[in-house]
């Protein structure tokens, strides 16, 4: 091969809208081996991905500076299309298999091999009929290069999840001219022995020379396959490895390592467990793409706690499975009484809050002004701000002004008025009117779902100074989810790690880089043996 | 080789697959059980039914069969077929004011029909491809909106825009169709009188070369193309039921029994047939993988390369080209061109009859289609004379029929959606 390398980006830089998220990053990957990419969320690799397929969204966002060597020449791929072409695959995180095929057809999707009939012959080619015998053959190739024994006419439907991420590979790697391949987290929905099978797929893949850049959170697979590794923080590249040189703590803190702005100063009094204010034991969530799988966590009345880790790993979960958005199971007590799950009305009444992630599709009614906003819950779940006139129940204008003006004035949302649609509103200040709501049910637990997703870095510390006011000055217990570490460190008491639907461990902000990063890693646990739990 | 550990799913008593079948098929299982008690009580002799069923199975099955490629590309129960019967009925107006008779007619018209009916679907599918998701409301409407154009055409621009000296078929001032046209002198029975034959005799020749078929079929796959995987015995089952049959049919010949009155309009059910095989056959062409791509899921089909658009423009086009010709089969055996009316119920006549056979919105076959024609006809048969045994009145029964024609729609409709939800919840 020339010069050895099959892909080679040199100093990638690229800007969304100002905001730097590449900043000269440098890849080389060699025929044959496995490369790992990894970064927490937010570093940056899934843009690397995006100029590295041409993605519609690197190009209606002003492209990118650097150059992209593939095969030995320069290549500047527009579209996912040519990538394809060119002989790079993608296994993508979600499937792009359709259920109701078999395992064949799904493999030669659109590239079904065809055969001339009667008909095909005067009509053209779409009338030529599938030739399923030598496609079965064919996805039996792949399938066994895999070493996998998935029967190749079975439905996909009815296979559990960890096989359909196979059939995914297997598709790719029947295509023919295929070079290199990407795997996007592919062990993230896996059991333990999938993984391994899979590890041991990928290995297969490489020797027969097919090079393969591994994107993935899970440090001991890295350890076990890669050849090499390269780590993003922050649009930067941190640093470039042999796996012989280093080792999994290694790889944690470099991954997490950054500084921690203290935004409000605290002092952490961790307290103790004698003034339990939330009881959470057993909890299941099946919420799609955030499943959390038997939490236990007891919350101390007045503490700020933060629930971190990286994206799809089930933090996002909690918060909606106890509010009731998502059907959950297990056992939620609050002050000594147990709330009922799977109804929003139970978790609003019996006084938990919840500021969603989701800010503007579940959390505002975004055509609305910024008064029945504020009121709409509390009108609806606590029977405020009416005023009966006969059979009828009327919104008490007056009153929702008066609390909507103080929440105005104390909250600091900045806005025309209380009339003005929420639409209109920045996202620092829309998320300020979520928080407004919440408090107007004076609860006794608010739930703080990514509070500054998607706002700019001087609304963020405003938002964050609301929650530590509030929490000093009411008293309130909050859990704050996020996925941004370095903002649960600031304001935080306690922090609890959830890696795989479970908590992984429960850390002071002030623990070390590499505990952190070993556990939103989920290798907590095997490095510092039974200590941690 | 890495084996996984599968969980063994195959251990499925057979009292749950009893269940799991019963289940499956509760919808044309419901009408089956209303069919059979309404027959009881109308009293009709059995002979005259099948008779009744034979013709309208004849008469309307290939515009039931017309709705099933939409719903395999995901677009639901295309209501518009409407269009293609509207196209079909311009096409019998034009030729009966030619002139042109029997079966030159009949092809004549079927010419015309095409080109009309692929506008009409063309467009059809353009609307319908800006309204992903609401297919169904949107044909159905579409449905109303081309009546209104059709009734433009033939109420007003015939004999104002359109000159048209025909006193047969123009109302008497010279302006618009007369309301009904009749088709006797000219394409009446024009498929069905080619091949009439008694049901025995039916019986035997047809059971007798779907055999040979079928074996043809088997020996052909074994010995030529020497296709040794997972040997299907479908077809030498099919075969060897249609040999007892054809000797049924042969051992009846001759003989004295009720059932010689039904008459067998064996030209149209060969046409019927020949459908059916184009459905099958379309199915397993590259076109047919991208309809069953498209209608599973639109986004992995675009992600993978397909032209989505374009696969659900043709399926509608050939939905709408099948029900013009579905609609002048059920005018030559009608008889009668209503001008105004024919077309109007077909969409909604054709969508109950698939989905009592046990289709749904997502998924339906032929078999479907053709066990659905059958029961919802027999509702209309034997519906009157129940009504009338049962309550002294014929136009209960009548009404009953009518009630039955838009209910099954719902009640099919609800049971489908009560079906997910069970499965949902297991």
């Amino acid at each position: 091969m020339n010069h050895g390398t099959i892909l080679e980006m040199r100093n990638i830089e690229k800007d969304y809208f100002g905001n730097k998220v590449l900043k000269g990053v440098n890849l080389t990957v060699k025929p044959g081996e496995i490369h790992a990419l990894l970064g927490e969320n937010g570093a940056g690799k899934s843009t690397l991905m995006n100029i590295l397929f041409g993605m519609p969204v690197i190009h209606t966002t002003g492209g990118f500076n650097g150059e992209v060597t593939f095969n030995g020449s320069p290549v500047a791929l527009k579209s996912p299309r040519e990538a394809m072409d060119i002989g790079i695959g993608m296994v993508h995180q979600e499937f792009m298999l359709i259920p109701g095929f078999t395992v064949t057809e799904n493999i030669k999707l659109n590239r079904e091999i065809t055969k001339h009939n009667a008909v095909s012959r005067v009509l053209g080619d779409s009338m030529k009929s599938l030739n399923m015998t030598q496609m079965e053959k064919d996805a039996r190739k792949a399938l066994d290069t895999l070493g996998i024994g998935i029967d190749e006419w079975a439905k996909v439907a009815g296979l559990p999840v960890g096989y359909m991420q196979f059939v995914e590979i297997a598709r790719e790697i029947d295509k023919q001219n295929i070079k290199l391949l990407v795997f996007d987290e592919p062990t993230a929905v896996l059991t333990e022995s999938e993984a391994d099978t899979l590890l041991q797929a990928m290995k297969k893949i490489a020797d027969s020379g097919i090079a393969i850049l591994f994107i993935t959170h899970r440090l001991d697979e890295v350890m076990s396959v890669a050849d090499n590794i390269t780590i993003l923080r922050d649009g930067e590249l941190v640093a470039a490895l042999k796996k012989e040189e280093t080792n999994v703590t290694q790889l944690a803190e470099l991954m997490v390592g950054r500084k921690i702005e203290k935004m409000a100063q605290r002092d952490h009094d961790l307290g103790d467990d004698s003034n339990i204010v939330l009881k959470i034991r057993n909890l299941e969530v099946e919420m799609p793409g955030e499943e959390v799988k038997g939490i236990d966590l007891d919350i101390r009345k007045g503490e700020i706690i933060g629930l971190g880790g990286l994206a799809g790993q089930g933090k996002i979960g909690i918060a909606n499975g106890i509010m009731g958005l998502y059907p959950a199971t297990g056992e939620v007590e609050l002050s000594g009484r147990q709330i009922e799950l799977n109804n929003p009305k139970a978790s609003l009444t019996n006084g938990l809050a919840f500021v969603s992630e989701d800010r503007r599709g579940v959390g505002l009614l975004l055509d609305s002004s910024i008064e029945l906003n504020i009121v709409i819950t509390a009108m609806q779940m606590k029977e405020m701000f009416l005023k009966k006139l006969a059979f009828f129940e009327q919104a008490d204008a007056k009153h929702i002004r008066e609390h909507a003006l103080k929440m105005i004035e104390d909250l600091d949302i900045r806005c025309r008025g209380p009339q003005q649609l929420t639409r209109r509103l920045s996202g620092g200040n829309q998320q300020k009117v979520c928080i407004a709501r919440a408090l107007t049910l004076s609860p006794n637990v608010l739930f703080v779902s990514e509070p500054t997703r998607g706002i700019d870095i001087g609304a963020k510390k405003l938002v964050l100074d609301l929650l530590v006011k509030l929490n000093k000055e009411m008293g309130m217990t909050i859990i704050m989810t996020s996925s941004e570490l370095g903002e649960l460190r600031s304001i935080c008491d306690r922090i609890a790690i959830i890696t795989e639907g479970k908590v992984e461990g429960i850390l002071s902000p002030d623990d070390s880089d590499a505990n952190f990063g070993l556990m939103m890693a989920g290798e907590y646990k095997k490095v510092h043996g039974k200590e941690a739990v | 080789m890495v084996e996984l550990n599968v969980k063994d799913k195959s251990k499925n008593p057979i009292g749950g697959k009893i269940k799991s079948a019963l289940f499956n098929n509760i919808v044309p299982i419901l009408f089956i059980i209303i069919c059979s008690l309404g027959f009881k009580f109308s009293g009709l002799p059995a002979a005259y039914v099948v008779n009744e069923l034979v013709a309208r199975l004849a008469r309307n099955s290939f515009v039931v069969l017309a709705l099933i490629i939409p719903v395999i590309a995901g677009m639901g129960m295309n209501f518009a077929i409407v269009l293609g019967a509207m196209a079909g009925q311009i096409a019998v107006v034009a030729v009966t004011h030619w002139g042109i008779v029997g079966v030159p007619g009949l092809l004549l018209i079927m010419v015309l029909t095409t080109p009309l009916a692929i506008i009409f679907g063309y467009m059809t599918g353009k609307l319908l491809n800006k309204t992903k998701g609401q297919e169904m409301v949107t044909s159905l409407m579409l449905g109303f909106f081309a009546n209104g154009l059709y009734q433009l055409l033939f109420l007003f621009l015939i004999g104002t825009i359109i000159p048209m000296n025909n006193p047969v078929l123009v109302l008497s001032g010279g302006i618009g169709i007369k309301n009904t046209i009749d088709l006797a002198g000219t394409i009446k029975y024009a498929m069905d009188n080619m091949i009439k034959w008694n049901m025995f005799k039916t019986m035997a020749y047809g059971g007798a070369f779907t055999a040979l078929c079928m074996f043809a079929y088997t020996g052909y796959k074994t010995v030529i193309e020497k296709n040794k995987i997972r040997l299907n015995s479908k077809p030498v089952i099919t075969g060897i039921i249609f040999i007892l049959i054809s000797v049924m049919g042969f051992m009846s010949m001759g003989k004295k029994s009720p059932f010689v009155i039904v008459q067998v309009p064996v030209g149209t059910f060969v046409f019927i047939t020949a459908l059916c095989l184009f459905t099958t056959f379309i199915v397993k062409t590259k076109l047919g993988q991208q309809f069953r791509t498209v209608g599973q899921s639109m986004h992995i089909a675009e992600v993978s390369g397909i032209n989505v658009n374009k696969i659900r423009l043709i399926a509608i086009v050939i939905s709408t080209v099948l029900a013009g010709w579905g609609q002048i089969i059920f005018l030559q055996n009608l008889g009668t061109l209503n001008t105004y009316g024919s077309h109007e119920q077909v969409g909604m006549f054709a969508v109950a009859s698939i989905l009592i056979g046990g289709a749904s919105v997502t998924k339906a076959s032929i078999w479907h289609a053709i066990i659905g024609t059958l029961l919802f006809h027999t509702l209309f048969v034997v519906s009157p004379y129940a009504g009338k045994n049962l309550l002294g009145n014929a136009m209960v029964g009548e009404y009953f029929r009518v009630f039955v024609a838009y209910g099954v729609i719902g009640v099919s409709l609800g049971l489908h959606a009560w079906k997910n939800l069970v499965k949902k919840k297991k």
